[in-house]
């Protein structure tokens, strides 16, 4: 009975992994909702969940593929892989506007690109220092650091490891996750009480969930301003950083 | 039909996947370069010239929507397959990147807000006029 459930299972990998994924989605934004009061967006509970469930899938069966190695799971790989993850991050550019970041002006496109080359150049660092001198796993970490998902996207590209890459995704949380929490506190320092201000910290600060889930906990209207200028800056970002910012990093090492 | 806004996507991907393997292959690098950025900018310049001529029906829509909705939890199943356990000793790398990104960030906020005019000035009660969004 339990081997044919779990044949089964095994099967319909992908199947199931929707229906892991959608059980997971829900208690995040659960315990979003519960033990947050929704300061911690629902999105970035749900992806540490997703690591992890990498660690104790990788833990448990020694493989290099987190959870996806434990057969009941396999279909995570479908699911997550670069097929599918390059299908839905391409879609979310469906409903962009041009005509927004003209509402932003020039200094919201400065704060856009500026803030991706900030992110950059601290990630940039930091894997530096601590060793690492392959261009690709410095540029994979460093996009990282601009936000979860450029990070992944540029590695698959590159070529990085799937270590390098969990690294990537981890470092974007740690800065969506911080941006949530941080911006309620220093919102009166940095002067993020305007909509002009609020435009150019979504620019400079670009991870979407982190900038609105922040600007919702300081005043809830200046969301659409921020978002206005975070929308661009994931694709800004996947757009720079295997590109240019990797040609600049494999010019210097 | 819900196929034609997926198969406009499946497009959009195809084509800047393959300029960014064009390019690649230009400055002889082993890599797609920008591939998924440039099928970003494909999907919102079609989109935008289909929409303005109303040749975007709401099925249309809906087949991108569905992906766009399904990003969130395909990015949960990527974070769940990564080898995590290996990366779990270099995690100090990834807290730091991501902090260092979000001080400096939030210290060029004021910077580049400049000096306070007119839409510099603070929210003091709720705006009069809805926003539009």
């Amino acid at each position: 009975m339990n081997d044919s459930i779990v044949s089964l299972v095994d099967k319909y990998h992908l199947i199931a992994a929707f229906a892991v994924v959608g059980l997971t989605m829900y208690v995040a934004y659960w315990l979003s909702r519960h033990l947050t009061a929704g300061r911690l967006h629902g999105s970035a509970i749900a992806i540490i969940i997703g690591l992890a469930l990498a660690y104790v899938g990788g833990v448990s069966t020694g493989g290099s593929k987190g959870l996806s190695d434990v057969t009941l799971f396999s279909g995570l790989g479908l699911m997550g892989g670069g097929m599918l993850r390059d299908l839905a991050i391409i879609a979310t550019a469906y409903g962009v506007r041009f005509q927004e970041i003209k509402k932003a002006g020039l200094r919201g496109v400065i704060a856009l690109f500026l803030g991706v080359l900030v992110s950059f150049v601290a990630g940039a660092v930091v894997a530096i220092g601590f060793g690492y001198t392959d261009p690709v796993d410095i540029t994979t970490i460093a996009a990282g650091a601009v936000t979860y998902i450029v990070g992944p996207v540029t590695g698959a590209t590159l070529g990085a490891s799937s270590e390098v890459i969990a690294l990537s995704i981890a470092a974007g949380l740690v800065k969506s996750i911080l941006t949530m929490i941080a911006t309620p506190l220093t919102a009166r320092l940095i002067g993020l009480d305007n909509p002009r201000s609020a435009m150019i910290f979504g620019g400079l600060i670009g991870t979407t969930s982190g900038v609105a889930a922040g600007l919702a906990a300081t005043d809830a209207r200046l969301v659409p301003y921020g978002a206005m200028t975070a929308t661009f800056y994931t694709g800004l970002g996947i757009l720079l950083a295997p590109t240019v910012l990797f040609l600049a990093v494999r010019a210097i090492f | 039909m819900v196929i034609y806004g997926v198969a406009l996507l499946a497009g959009c991907m195809l084509a800047g996947l393959i300029i960014g393997d064009v390019l690649g292959q230009l400055l002889g690098i082993d890599a797609n370069l920008g591939g998924v950025g440039i099928a970003m900018l494909l999907l919102i310049f079609v989109t935008g010239y289909l929409k303005d001529r109303g040749k975007l029906p709401e099925t249309t829509e809906s087949g991108i929507n569905f992906w766009n909705a399904m990003y969130i939890p395909i990015v949960v199943a990527m974070a769940a397959s990564q080898n995590v356990a290996a990366a779990f000793s270099g995690g100090m790398v990834a807290i730091l990147a991501g902090v260092l990104a979000v001080v400096l960030g939030l210290a060029l906020v004021p910077v580049l807000t400049g000096k306070k005019v007119d839409d510099a000035s603070p929210l003091e009660s709720a705006p009069t006029t809805p926003s539009g969004h």
